[in-house]
């Protein structure tokens, strides 16, 4: 495994290391930001429609979204695992873990992708393709709107996730990323950790607020 | 003092297009970024030409109102997302502040050439939406209007959302080098103060900019799919759209004032060669500034039928951030007090950007004042006001900075006199421009106006003639720095003698900056050393 | 003196009860604005005067002493600054609530604004466009609402504005102190006639203007009827609120479902359902397109505008509906024309023709609109 090389503007390899957290840390607060403008959004419209959005959380299928919670929930802890088990240079554990947290985080989608289904089978569509008859009136309507802008930014961020997970087990793979090395793993776990977070707000405003 | 460098400067190792386009250089990033950043200046300013001359009668003169409701839309955006926030920040600061603090580069060298390249490709999207005729909703993309309008909006919201995107690349970049390579035995109180306002402009960058990119995510979608989250027809607030809007652009305009603030920190120091008169007034204001700054965005819509108690809550808090500008103002011109000033184009940019701040910020605090924003929301009071601040603010300081950091950047020398002279040009011109404006707010002019009733044509017609003036005036003194860059005298390491950091290795600066390890044991402003002492506290050998 | 002052800045003249006290306030604040900048602008020219290097001496290279500014004085500043700024906030919030709250015997008048002009209607149906016609010493409460953009009734005159929201309405009062004529401005961008959306309000003596009444499109009356709201009754929020569901649970509480129906079956009165802008034959037989002003007036003066085949049973609402009220119904009808049903899947919407706007061949590709006219002319 060859040693990790400090940049040339770097004081030393502690600095880089420090500051690629840093750097990391940094860009999630933006992540936080982007998300927190829907969740005002929705905060701003729940005040408005309370009971047609309490009605459509009601309509939501829970199970589709406690499901994923756990399915998130354990993929957070993988990779978790995936990162001590780097530290402690298991790297054909780490490599494992890596994997499973991908295989977790394909299954997100994939229920996610059922729930579409169902969504759209019922007409349970954003804005102007809205149809359904069962649930009515301008508040469904917007919450459908945001709950499709919500969960589809937050899908388009796991998949990103996905990507960076897999390009990083190849470099577990390659003995590029080891316990002399472990900082990319580390930053893509703090990604996938903040991925992870998001949902663990949308859950509850998009199917426990009943 | 070193006045010849035993290594070569930046701009001599490693030659060729490859060495540029591919460069890891913070030095060659930031030059990069100031080209691109002067030309789109030009381009938005051009467009601002097209739309003074138009206004000269209320009549027809060059074009009919859908050209002229495009041509104000992409004046704005071209002046604020490809000029305004990208220009000090990543372009001076780029060059500037690693030098400053001592460091040999930005914390991340390669994610720097990234965030130039894509806030191009941003500024072409953008600039490729006029293709298909520009957009013509304003840069504030009110809903429903944006919705509906026939015009390029997604094209120029993808754009925009792209140099976004750059803007929190080069905030995350800025942030980390502040915190992890400063030199050795550099604390934060020794640090130049420009370096100070910039990172107070990336935590903004990196916390506001996201929001920006939402918003442009529900128009785009709105206006192609019909996905509309503001839209009445189906239960949305138009007015929960303004909101989101005015969520990032205000903080955004602190973008664009506090690296301005940061340049008259440094000239004011070195041209009164002494230290600041509260160091840390002035770096803790503009932490203020950053973090009030995201409180006061309801100030935008106090005709939009909110809410009483809203609107004093937003009242109030507008004017504390006004205080700390006012802090600030009150610290550089005590800073000339007891001083040891010398003359210079920058300085005549310092008097420039003295009375114009002023003037604009406490228009600012006039239209904050809410029973007074009724009748001048929306008209040429509220443009007279934010053009006093980002032209008489921030171009007056951008100039000031080019003129101030040339000979470093360069290792030329530019003429002085003529340097003066367009400075004052450049002032007489936009006072000409914009000083009209707000008696035409006063009046009643709306703003976004293609025609206007008889009686507002007087002072249109004199804003357009400093409009012109203007322009030339631009014109001039960036073109007397090309001559300079050309044929100017060679200029020594340090021709202000000042205390700061970057003055410390020569001009230009070698490809690493310095020629070993900088170490530190001094602050940036210690006037009270001689040079000898200080140079000896500050030594890259 | 406060003539002067005011030509000197450019403001119009104070045609309303409110105008003279915020131009106080503006005179207060622009005059420390230009002391201000002129002082601080000053004092720097004169401590470079007075601290050049020339003259104060000394190689730059040398040592100069450290001056640090006492704590005192930078706290006393601040302080000082706080409390001015303060001091405005007061004023201003002060005066923007006197704005904000109409007098209780404010005439109210209904305004639509739609690209590109002014619609006015009292509350007795009275219509006109792009000039409101109002008496003086009188206050007068405008409840507006926007057919399609966000539109600004913006009236420089009387220091007035207040944004024109689709969706919702929002209110705006004054009160003008001389007749004459003042214009309106529209200032919030709404497109391409944006500049072209003007009006004029006319201020009419009170004998004129019960002149100007009667000779509107309204019977004879023998003066304004309005409802004094009682403040439990009040109905509409000053919040916004939905207008259509406003306008639904309006027309259960008034009893207008017990005689219309919503989808188009037929019953003692016509149905909501499809009414709105179409051509309606009246008893006499002359044709009427069911407009705003028609809908309004039918709801005031049922007996004046009987829809030919149904019986004149219809009660008057003059006096039980307010402006606000008036409008959600209007809302109500208007959500029922066949082209707006949003909620069946039947009828995918599709957006109002409108020859101003074609509509683009696909999404997101727009098609360049036809140039109309010179510009200031109003369609």
């Amino acid at each position: 495994m060859p040693a990790p090389r400090t940049a040339e503007h770097f004081a030393d390899l502690a600095t880089q290391q420090r500051a690629a957290r840093l750097g990391m840390w940094t860009f999630l607060a933006s992540e936080v930001l982007l998300f927190a403008g829907l969740f005002a959004l929705y905060g701003a419209y729940r005040v408005r429609y309370r009971d047609a959005f309490a009605e459509a959380v009601r309509h939501n299928t829970l199970w589709f979204g406690t499901t994923n919670t756990f399915v998130l929930l354990t993929s957070s802890l993988t990779v978790a695992l995936a990162v001590r088990a780097i530290r402690a240079d298991r790297c054909g554990s780490a490599l494992v873990f890596v994997g499973l947290t991908i295989v977790l985080g394909l299954g997100f989608l994939g229920i996610k992708g059922f729930e579409y289904a169902d969504h759209i089978e019922h007409g349970l569509l954003p804005a102007r393709f809205f149809s359904s008859d069962v649930i009515t009136g301008p508040g469904a309507i917007i919450f459908y709107t945001i709950y499709w802008i919500a969960t589809g930014l937050h899908g388009v961020h796991v998949t990103a996730g996905l990507c960076v997970l897999g390009w990083l087990a190849t470099r577990i793979a390659h003995d590029r990323v080891d316990a002399t090395n472990p900082v990319a793993l580390e930053l893509g776990a703090m990604y996938w950790h903040l991925v992870d977070m998001i949902w663990l707000f949308l859950w509850p405003l998009l199917y426990l607020t009943r | 003092m070193i006045e010849v460098s035993p290594v070569p400067s930046f701009l001599a190792a490693k030659t060729g297009p490859r060495a540029w386009l591919l460069t890891r250089d913070h030095k060659r990033i930031g030059l990069m970024f100031l080209f691109a950043t002067v030309a789109f200046l030009f381009l938005g300013g051009a467009f601002a030409m097209l739309l003074r001359t138009e206004l000269v009668r209320p009549e027809r003169d060059l074009f009919d109102a859908t050209m002229y409701n495009r041509l104000f839309t992409m004046h704005g955006v071209v002046m604020v997302f490809l000029f305004m926030i990208p220009s000090i920040p990543a372009g001076f600061g780029n060059f500037v502040l690693p030098i400053m603090i001592g460091a040999r580069d930005v914390a991340f060298p390669r994610l720097n050439l990234a965030s130039f390249y894509i806030y191009l490709i941003g500024a072409f999207v953008t600039l490729g939406s006029l293709v298909g005729g520009g957009v013509d909703t304003g840069w504030t993309f009110y809903t429903p209007y944006s919705s509906t309008s026939p015009t390029a909006v997604a094209p120029t919201a993808i754009g925009i959302f792209i140099i976004g995107i750059s803007s929190i690349i080069t905030g995350i970049n800025f942030i980390t080098t502040v915190h992890t390579m400063r030199a050795k035995g550099m604390r934060w109180h020794d640090m130049p103060l420009f370096v100070w306002s910039i990172y107070a402009t990336s935590i903004i960058q990196v916390l506001a900019t996201p929001v920006l990119g939402l918003t442009l995510v529900l128009v785009g979608l709105d206006h192609v799919l019909g996905i509309g989250l503001f839209d009445p027809r189906v239960g949305g607030d138009p007015v929960l759209y303004q909101h989101l809007f005015w969520f990032y652009s205000h903080p955004a305009v602190y973008i664009m004032i506090l690296p301005a603030m940061g340049v008259i920190s440094e000239i004011v120091c070195t041209f009164a060669h002494r230290n600041p008169a509260s160091y840390r007034a002035i770096a803790y204001s503009s932490l203020g500034i950053a973090f009030v700054g995201f409180l006061t965005w309801g100030h935008h819509l106090f005709v939009s039928g909110m809410s009483e108690t809203d609107a004093a809550i937003f009242g109030v808090l507008s004017m504390f951030v006004a205080v700390f500008s006012a802090i600030k103002v009150f610290t550089w011109t005590g800073t000339l007090y007891r001083a040891s000033i010398r003359l210079g184009t920058p300085l005549g940019y310092l008097f420039a950007f003295l009375f114009l701040f002023v003037f604009g910020g406490m228009t600012g605090v006039a239209v904050a004042t809410q029973s007074l924003d009724v009748p001048w929301h929306d008209t040429y009071f509220v443009v007279a006001h934010f053009h006093f601040i980002m032209v008489g603010g921030t171009t007056t300081a951008f100039l000031a900075a080019w003129h101030y950091w040339f000979p470093k950047m360069f290792g030329r020398m530019y003429d002085e006199r003529v340097g003066l002279l367009t400075a004052a040009l450049v002032f007489g011109g936009f006072f000409m421009t914009f000083f009209p404006q707000f008696l035409l707010g006063n009046a009643g002019m709306p703003r976004r106006y293609y025609s206007y009733p008889d009686q507002y044509q007087a002072l249109h017609v004199l804003s357009t003639g400093g409009s012109w003036a203007l322009g030339l005036a631009m014109l001039l003194a960036f073109g007397q720095l090309v001559v300079a860059w050309r044929k100017g005298p060679r200029a020594p390491a340090n021709p202000w003698h000042s205390r700061s950091f970057e003055w410390s290795t020569s001009s230009p600066p070698p490809e690493h900056n310095f020629v070993g390890p900088f170490v530190v044991r001094r602050g940036a402003y210690d006037y009270d050393l001689t040079q000898e002492e200080a140079d000896a506290r500050s030594t890259d050998r | 003196m406060n003539e002067i002052v005011r030509e000197m800045l450019a403001l119009p003249p104070q045609a309303s009860t409110v105008a003279a006290e915020i131009d106080l306030l503006h005179f207060w604040v622009i005059g420390v604005t230009m002391f201000g900048a002129t002082m601080i602008a000053a004092l720097a020219l004169w401590f470079t005067v007075r601290y050049r290097a020339s003259r104060v001496g000394g190689k730059p290279s040398d040592a100069v002493e450290r001056v640090q500014t006492p704590a005192r004085i930078e706290i006393g500043l601040i302080a000082l600054l706080v409390l001015l700024f303060l001091s405005w906030w007061v004023v201003g919030a002060r005066q923007y609530s006197r704005l904000q709250t109409p007098p209780d015997d404010a005439l109210e008048i209904w305004v639509v604004a739609k690209q590109w002009m002014w619609k006015f209607t009292d509350a007795e149906g009275n219509e006109s466009e792009s000039r409101l016609f109002v008496p003086v010493g009188q206050p007068v409460k405008l409840v507006m609402t926007s057919r399609d953009v966000i539109h600004s009734f913006y009236v420089p005159d009387f220091r007035v504005k207040m944004d024109v929201v689709p969706g919702r309405y929002t209110t705006v009062w004054f009160e003008a102190t001389a007749t004459g004529s003042y214009p309106i401005l529209c200032t919030e961008y709404c497109g391409t006639e944006h500049s072209g959306m003007r009006g004029e309000v006319v201020v009419l003596s009170p004998t004129e203007y019960a002149r100007w009444l009667r000779g509107g499109k309204a019977p004879q009356i023998a003066g304004i009827v309005y409802r004094e709201p009682g403040a439990a009754e009040r109905e509409i929020p000053r919040e916004s609120i939905e207008l259509v569901d406003q306008g639904e649970r309006i027309a259960a509480r008034e009893g207008c479902l017990r005689c219309h129906t919503t989808d188009g079956s037929p019953h003692i009165g016509p149905s909501f359902a499809g009414l709105y802008d179409t051509l309606v034959t009246m008893q006499d037989g002359s044709v009427v397109r069911a407009d705003e002003a028609y809908l309004t007036a039918s709801m005031m003066d049922p007996r004046e505008h009987i829809h030919a085949g149904f019986p004149p049973v219809m009660p008057s609402y003059r006096g039980r509906l307010d402006p606000g009220e008036t409008a959600a119904l209007v809302e109500l009808i208007r959500e029922l024309a066949p082209h707006e049903r949003w909620d069946t899947p039947a009828q995918t919407p599709s957006p109002k023709p409108d020859d101003r706007y074609p509509e683009p061949d696909a999404p997101g590709l727009p098609t360049y609109p036809p140039t109309r006219g010179v510009a200031g002319a109003i369609k």
